[in-house]
């Protein structure tokens, strides 16, 4: 495959048609710039500021964008908020919608096929492979991406984490956890 | 159409397999294959819908078997070839021998910020909803051959809307060249019993986001 792409790239350049530096920045971009800290710190005001979580709940893209996290792969985002009683997994079935401009690039396995299919029908098998086991009476809300809403689990904030600044409650926000394929970090984790 | 990709509720394609530490890239070739996907969609000559037609319209046994940015490099061939940018020549010899057509525009480095900061909206205004939070709607069932956003498993299913969201470009009719004719969306929440029988969990619940034209009042 890297022989093909190279060769794709050799032939796209010297057409013109690609400017090899503008995928040096693209790289860069996702690489070092956009990932899953900026989600974290939607997640941490949301927790430190009921106004902003309300925001979040009802304009999520305006909310995200007020922290700077705009475009692509973020144009029409929505807020799933995890509850004592429901637990909110974000799955693309048909392909891998993904909310990069709060969580980055996927990850390969929410790419692949197996928790593409069996995200929506063994929500809790899939759960278990991420050590994550839920309440027998836990109700799960499995979220397919079929159009373009992209969506952000927002975790419940851990006990003991009153006081806490928003800088120390992101570092408990775990990718896994604004997909629903884990829980926020427990207070002595961070 | 109900190809490979369409894969909720199948089994026996094994466990997850999370990575722990994952790196956002596992080899150089897939940095090259992200970015030559993006710059080459900045052409202007194809949408999103018409390039996610491109990736799931591959033999069963092809799609599962390669990696997800192969199947981006894959796709990305096909519709390079098919826009009259690259040709089989090209390919076949590694460089540039036959002539491309004029795209509208070339990505250049520095305006790269700018446009994946503002990113590709694709909500568009449409009239007065078909359908309001609350109603009891049953999706289509119906088996095109060309590009759908409504799941297999989700078809012909009773399910309650929850939020009635904007108006979209209907990626039906837009992956094929026909108009973007925007419709609403509809979040559509069903029982794990409605879509998977008697033995789902009693706790699931599964939603999808509907083009209007996917529903009929239930």
């Amino acid at each position: 495959m890297a022989a093909r792409v190279r060769a794709l790239e050799t032939i796209l350049t010297q057409k013109g048609l690609v400017d090899a530096a503008a995928i040096d920045v693209i790289v860069d971009t996702y690489e070092h710039k956009i990932g899953p800290r900026n989600g974290a710190r939607v997640v941490a005001k949301a927790w430190s500021d009921p106004a902003y979580a309300d925001w979040l709940r009802k304009d999520a893209t305006a909310a995200i964008a007020s922290l700077g996290f705009t475009g692509r792969q973020g144009e029409h985002m929505q807020a799933a908020f995890n509850t004592p009683d429901t637990h909110n997994l974000v799955v693309c079935t048909l392909c891998s919608c993904y909310p990069w401009a709060v969580l980055g690039l996927p990850p390969v396995w929410y790419k692949a096929p197996p928790y593409r299919s069996r995200a929506v029908i063994d929500p809790r098998g899939v759960l278990a492979e991420f050590g994550l086991t839920l309440a027998a009476e836990t109700k799960i809300r499995v979220w397919d991406s079929t159009a373009e809403l992209r969506y952000l689990v927002v975790p419940e904030r851990p006990a003991g984490t009153e006081g806490w600044s928003e800088e120390k409650l992101a570092g408990l926000v775990t990718r896994d956890s604004m997909i629903g394929t884990g829980l926020a970090l427990a207070p002595e984790a961070a | 159409m109900n190809g490979p990709h369409d894969l909720g509720g199948q089994m026996g394609l094994g466990p997850v397999a999370p990575e722990i530490d994952e790196p956002v890239f596992h080899a150089d070739w897939e940095k090259r294959a992200l970015g030559l996907t993006l710059a080459s969609g900045a052409l202007g000559a194809w949408n999103i819908d018409e390039s996610r037609h491109a990736r799931e319209n591959r033999h069963p046994v092809d799609y599962l078997s390669s990696s997800y940015y192969e199947i981006w490099i894959k796709g990305l061939e096909r519709l390079l070839k098919r826009h009259g940018f690259v040709s089989e020549r090209d390919l076949a010899e590694g460089r540039a021998v036959d002539a491309a057509a004029s795209p509208k525009r070339v990505l250049k480095a520095e305006d790269v910020p700018a446009v994946l900061a503002r990113g590709g909206p694709c909500d568009r205004p449409v009239e007065t909803p078909r359908f309001k939070a609350g109603d009891l709607v049953v999706t289509k069932n119906f088996s095109p051959s060309g590009h759908t956003r409504l799941p297999r498993y989700a078809r012909a299913k009773q399910g309650v809307v929850e939020t009635v969201h904007e108006g979209f470009v209907f990626p039906d009719s837009n992956a094929h060249g026909e108009g973007e004719q925007p419709q609403r969306v509809y979040t559509v929440v069903f029982t794990g019993k409605e879509i998977w029988g008697e033995d789902a969990d009693p706790t699931l619940t599964v939603s999808i986001d509907a083009w209007g034209s996917y529903l009929e009042p239930a």
